[in-house]
């Protein structure tokens, strides 16, 4: 059996469309025919990419001027449902991301349905998709469904599903009028600011070196920044250190920040928490340094060091060095 | 709501929650969390009711309101924000809310929270233990207020919240007139600690218990009769088995270069 309809929320950068945006389309295709997306911005810009991923339609509100994603997206889709003009999807799919989660949110509420969080796996069970959410810093895997015949609202851990590009004609660009928002709506964007990194994205990179609080202090972060980028790695942090200032949060590996996959992950002074482990246990291989032979993060570690970050990883550099 | 732009009314959901170091366990039978554990402030919740304490400081007065919905009349995560220095409380505990939702916490935190008619509602981002990270939009959208989710910094003038919020690119700054509700992120600020004073005096701060009745809501529309879901299966996931472990002896970096040769990293 299959859905009839599944809409995806589309969330897009100055470099086009998300990576979990991307990721729901083919996660979406294996469920249904019918693929469609919803995004609080232009469609014209992102119906070409969105086809290519298999969309046949986009829902766009087009520019919001300064509105927040989550009020007003989820008022327009609600309008559009509940006025008759669109017929409702079976399944809502939206990332675990800042909008993602309000715009999820403030639809539950208007339509009254509920939301499974973190989902990491979708399938149809019988006559109904089922999720499987880990619970537990991912040690328990619960899989869940709706049963109140309202649509399904979905919210998807990025890096769950692999992004597929299909031969596909642009999607067709359909209006989503917001309506008056009403006193939900007062909230206004003033400014935006993008945080600029150098090397490969934390959440792309092949190799993550990731600091914890183990390194001690802020500067020897250094020593982080360094070992990446003689390994064209992307640096990572764990929430520690993030919540004590000495990196901003953009650098956050975890269940809180960026989920991560890499082929290696280097974890450096982290003792690998609960909240960490969940953002990083997908990696391919994991090298662990950390002087606590009791941490946590050992029990995950292809290769584990028990040892002093400061001695071995200043060794670890300049034997890339030299290379 | 802004009647007195002074004393600003701030009212701070809460989460009680197993501790993360013995987090009890899911009950396969029932199909819930079980909650026998003793029940401590979530660390997430530290941040938003310091924030708060701040946010009255600043305004020069006011008052700050812990709403939390907890099984088993738990109220020991609520003392230690009293003890922080959190004004008074109401605890939401009934046998119906077993099995709640997002949207089911969500309709019971709105209801005690609108009682306190609060200037500002504020809340972490997630919870530590359920991380839907959905319910302080849920709240939001229930009281028809407008809400900023993952903030970092919040300050508040003349009945406007300034919040710099947390993007997928970076940041925004978002200008909200009150009354409002706001999420922030951990590390906003510093939490500070609970007094031996703060403790003692926490003991005879108001704490209001409340049941689901109080709140003009019904059994069908919390717990399991409200959420429409249904587990249908709980499964151990597959765990990671650790690998070699090597003690430094100043030459463990020679194994790490091996490692990443033998993977073609380098």
């Amino acid at each position: 059996m299959k859905l009839k309809k599944i809409w995806v929320f589309g969330e897009a950068g100055a470099d086009g469309l998300a990576t979990i945006t991307l990721e729901m389309l083919a996660a979406a295709r294996e469920l249904t025919d019918t693929v469609e997306v919803f995004i609080g911005a232009d469609g014209s810009a992102v119906a070409a990419e969105l086809g290519a991923h298999g969309a046949s339609a986009v829902y766009a509100t087009g520019d919001l001027d300064g509105a927040m994603q989550g009020v007003a997206v989820a008022s327009a889709v609600a309008e559009a449902i509940n006025s008759g003009r669109v017929e409702a999807p079976d399944a809502f799919l939206l990332g675990t991301t800042y909008d993602g989660r309000d715009v999820a949110a403030r639809l539950s509420v208007k339509l009254d349905a509920g939301v499974l969080s973190n989902v990491v796996e979708l399938r149809i069970d019988g006559d109904r998709l089922v999720g499987v959410e880990p619970v537990f810093g991912g040690t328990i895997n619960v899989t869940a469904g709706f049963t109140n015949g309202q649509p399904d609202i979905w919210l998807v851990r990025p890096k769950s599903f692999e992004a597929s590009p299909v031969e596909g004609a642009p999607a067709e660009v359909h209006e989503l009028g917001v309506p008056d928002l009403g006193s939900a709506g007062t909230a206004v964007v003033k400014e935006r600011f993008t945080e600029e990194s150098e090397g490969p994205k934390l959440d792309e990179a092949d190799i993550v070196v990731a600091g914890g609080r183990g390194l001690g202090s802020a500067d020897a972060f250094a020593l982080v920044e360094d070992l990446a980028q003689r390994l064209g790695a992307a640096p990572g942090a764990s929430r520690a250190i993030v919540d004590a200032g000495w990196v901003p949060y953009s650098y956050q590996v975890g269940q809180t920040g960026k989920v991560v996959k890499p082929g290696i992950y280097i974890a450096c002074g982290i003792s690998g928490a609960t909240q960490h482990l969940v953002g990083m246990k997908g990696a391919k291989n994991i090298i662990a340094i950390n002087k606590d032979p009791e941490a946590a993060i050992f029990a995950v570690a292809d290769l584990g060091v028990v040892g002093d970050v400061h001695k071995v990883m200043p060794k670890l550099s300049e034997a890339l060095a030299n290379r | 709501m802004l009647a007195n732009l002074t004393a600003m009314k701030v009212a701070v959901c809460v989460k009680q929650i197993p501790d993360p170091a013995d987090p009890g366990a899911l009950d396969p039978q029932t199909k819930t969390l079980r909650r026998d554990v003793k029940l401590i402030l979530d660390e997430s919740d530290s941040y938003g009711v310091e924030m708060a304490l701040q946010l009255v400081d600043n305004a020069g007065g006011g008052s700050v309101h812990l709403v939390s919905m907890a099984p088993n009349d738990e109220v020991n995560g609520l003392r230690t924000a009293l003890a922080m220095g959190a004004d008074s409380a109401a605890l939401i505990s009934d046998e119906a809310l077993a099995g709640s939702d997002a949207l089911g916490t969500a309709r019971v935190l709105a209801a005690a929270v609108a009682k306190a008619e609060p200037d500002l509602v504020l809340a972490a981002t997630e919870s530590s233990d359920g991380y839907t990270g959905v319910v302080p939009a849920q709240v939001a959208e229930l009281m028809s207020l407008p809400s900023v989710t993952f903030a970092k910094e919040v300050s508040v003038q003349d009945g406007v919240a300034t919040v710099r919020r947390q993007t997928e690119a970076g940041a925004e700054l978002v200008e909200c007139p009150l009354p409002a509700v706001v999420s922030v992120t951990a590390g906003v600020v510093e939490p500070r600690y609970p007094s031996f004073k703060g403790i003692m005096q926490a003991k005879n701060k108001p704490l209001e218990q409340l049941r689901i009745a109080d709140l003009g809501l019904s059994a069908e529309q919390v717990g399991w009769a409200g959420a429409g879901q249904a587990i249908s299966e709980i499964t151990e996931a597959p765990a990671r088995t650790a690998g070699e472990v090597i003690t430094d002896e100043g030459d463990a970096h020679e194994r790490i270069v091996a490692f990443l040769q033998e993977l073609k990293a380098i």
